[in-house]
């Protein structure tokens, strides 16, 4: 940062040459000016700001495809996720080659078709429970935050209570309760009921973080500003307490994402969670992993895939979360 | 003297007559209720502003001056703060018996505050610009458009150089005293009739301090608002203020215009404070202060607060507590001896 005392004189010089000194800012600032008239708010602002970082549009583009390839499937591979490639068993177990590019697994399926197909189960699953975890559990944490005394100290009890159910054993629990085994296996009720367990269980932690958050900028001063120039109680939540108590929550998630397509995997590997006929990453490396020594491309595929959606993920996370924060602008 | 008598006579204000005062506040009382007991933290508070007037308030920390702001505000943490006494009347109507709704309404276009640490109370994520366009948006119904002109206007109202680009900076990229600017533009921005700036200028270099308070007096003028100027710097109040309400523990120990104030000050603690100001005139001397520490609010001695540290103590200061009393048409104090203090050559 330059002397800020400086920037009190002349025109601050545009943030994406920071090096620049006061004098010659103008001539710099000409053109980004014109733009910057337009009235923005928070969000205006932080796209204007992420759509000049590589960081971003390389991890959005990887989104975009694994989106795309969670939507259509038959675009990418002609194959099938369930048939072998063969006649039977006899191409099982293969390494990469020019009809099966990522091999065949033991049953002769293509490993590539079932990675393309595999990315729906997993990215629904990932994206959805981490949607449904950080807002339950921040709308939960700005409610006891904000309103502080008794509900706090209600709200933050059953928090605590969920957060005290181990996680695999109450995944169990929740998904043989609503899916016994023998009830058949409909792939959207499945993969719902994953993904309510995962919401249900970890929820207290998104809450928390915000809480804390809330606290923290509750009794700061501009919150008193503003409702001592008549900001009512919403206003203060939405427009003060929320976009700055945003970033670690968006941090927390993007993890969550990575975290969650694993989860997927071990409920899968448990046998409680998606299972086949349904493709899904986590399914397929947990497939594989008795065969990691004579077939390790099997295991590769998949998890290569995974790593790069997680990747994505945390990049696009954290692209934002800067973008969101004037002071690193 | 003559004309002495008792000030506090709150029966007669209380029967609804209309004072004419803008925001009068009176017998105003506020505790702390904490884990190591009730601090009483103000003791019966009367003071008035009145359009186009400048008061200031007076004290060390902890004198309650601040309070008596937040508490006129509304913004006083409850718990631990509770109003226990007092009216604080906005126009003539009690603002502690409106309703919350009426009461947020008031604030912003009927008294608004500056806070002392202008970078703490603005919001970071928020451009400047948009957090003043927003109060026109909400208040008055603006375009988004039309109010980040107006907010340009107010910037270029407190005199920030080249208001309509630094309206889209953030506040972290202004310096202290341009910081403060805004803040006062924020505040000025639904057109208060009543500032309260609690100690705008203590977070600034001195000649900064002296910019600020020149710019909120011109803004005050030129507004005909009422202005509270919270302080604990003699030296800020000299040119700006027209009336000096001096606060000890919770109490005013001294009310008079500026001239009366500086030239003869009517409460032993007025003169501690003013003589603990250096002075060029006096160079290799120690600095004098006032003795002792301001009392703890949770215990408060007896009688005249101050009779601990007061040089000039005589017997009847631990036994009766001062009231207020009126020594002229624009004076008060609250010490037994202030006809004396007064009458000195």
């Amino acid at each position: 940062m330059s002397d800020p005392t400086s920037g009190s004189l002349v025109t601050t010089p545009p943030p994406e040459q920071p090096g620049v000194v006061g004098d010659t800012a103008p001539v710099g600032a000409g053109l980004p000016e014109t733009k910057r008239d337009q009235p923005r708010g928070l969000l205006g602002d932080a796209w204007y700001d992420l759509r000049r970082k590589p960081l971003f549009w390389i991890s959005a583009g990887l989104i975009a495809l694994f989106v795309v390839m969670a939507a259509f499937p038959f675009f990418f591979t002609s194959g099938s996720p369930n048939d072998p490639v063969g006649t039977g068993l006899s191409r099982s177990l293969e390494g990469p080659s020019g009809d099966a590019w990522f091999g065949t697994d033991i049953l002769g399926r293509d490993i590539f078709a079932r990675t393309i197909y595999g990315a729906r189960a997993s990215i629904i699953v990932a994206v959805a429970a981490t949607l449904g975890t950080v807002l339950l559990g921040a709308s939960v944490g700005v409610l006891a935050g904000f309103r502080g005394g008794w509900v706090d100290a209600l709200l933050s009890r059953i928090a605590d209570v969920f957060f005290g159910i181990p996680f695999v054993l109450g995944a169990i629990v929740i998904l043989f309760t609503f899916n016994p085994e023998g009830a058949g296996s409909n792939e959207w009720k499945i993969m719902g009921l994953v993904i309510l367990a995962l919401c249900l269980l970890s929820w207290p932690v998104a809450m928390r973080i915000m809480r804390s958050s809330i606290l923290a900028a509750k009794n700061a001063d501009y919150v008193v500003a503003a409702r001592a120039l008549g900001a009512s109680n919403s206003r203060i939540i939405f427009k003060h307490l929320i976009p700055n108590c945003l970033a670690p929550v968006l941090v927390y998630a993007t993890i969550l994402i990575g975290a969650y397509i694993g989860a997927e995997a071990t409920l899968s590997f448990l046998g409680v969670g998606l299972q086949s006929p349904v493709v899904s990453w986590g399914v397929m490396i947990s497939d594989s992993q008795q065969y990691i020594r004579v077939a390790p491309y099997w295991l590769l595929f998949p998890s290569a895939f995974l790593v790069t959606a997680v990747l994505s993920f945390v990049m696009l996370g954290e692209a934002v979360r800067e973008a969101l924060d004037p002071k690193l602008r | 003297m003559s004309n002495v008598y008792v000030a506090d006579q709150p029966s007669a204000a209380r029967e609804g007559r209309p004072s004419g005062r803008l925001l009068e506040v009176e017998d105003l009382r506020v505790e702390f209720r904490t884990r190591d007991g009730v601090a009483k933290v103000i003791n019966g508070v009367n003071y008035h502003v009145d359009a186009g007037e400048t008061l200031a308030v007076l004290g060390e920390s902890g004198s309650g001056k601040s309070v008596t702001a937040q508490t006129i505000m509304g913004i006083l943490d409850t718990p631990p703060g509770f109003v226990t006494g007092g009216e604080i009347r906005f126009h003539g109507k009690d603002m502690l018996k409106m309703s919350a709704e009426e009461r947020r309404r008031i604030r912003g276009e009927g008294i608004a505050m500056v806070f002392q640490d202008a970078l703490s109370a603005l919001n970071p994520v928020f451009t400047v610009g948009f957090q003043i366009a927003e109060q026109f948006r909400v208040r008055r119904g603006m375009s988004r458009r039309d109010a980040k002109i107006r907010a340009a206007e107010m910037l270029d109202q407190v005199k920030i150089p080249n208001a309509k680009q630094r309206v889209n900076e953030y506040p972290h990229q202004f310096s202290g005293g341009m910081r403060q600017r805004v803040m006062i533009a924020m505040s000025l921005a639904l057109d208060p009739e009543v500032l309260i700036a609690d100690e705008p200028t203590t977070a600034l270099d001195v000649t900064v301090q002296a910019q600020i308070m020149d710019l909120l007096g011109e803004l005050q003028r030129e507004r005909q608002m009422g202005l509270i100027l919270i302080t604990h710097d003699l030296g800020v109040v000299a040119d700006v203020a027209d009336r000096i309400a001096v606060m000890y523990a919770g109490r005013i120990v001294e009310e008079a215009n500026v001239y009366e104030l500086y030239a003869k000050p009517a409460h032993p603690y007025t003169i501690g404070l003013l003589e603990s100001i250096p002075r060029i005139d006096e160079k290799g001397q120690q600095l004098r202060t006032i003795r002792g520490l301001p009392p703890s609010l949770l215990k408060i001695p007896s009688g005249c607060p101050f009779h601990p540290r007061c040089p000039m103590a005589q017997p009847v200061c631990p036994e009766k507590l001062p009231p207020l009393l009126q020594l002229g048409p624009t004076r008060a104090s609250a010490c037994h001896f202030a006809e004396e203090l007064v009458n000195r050559d």
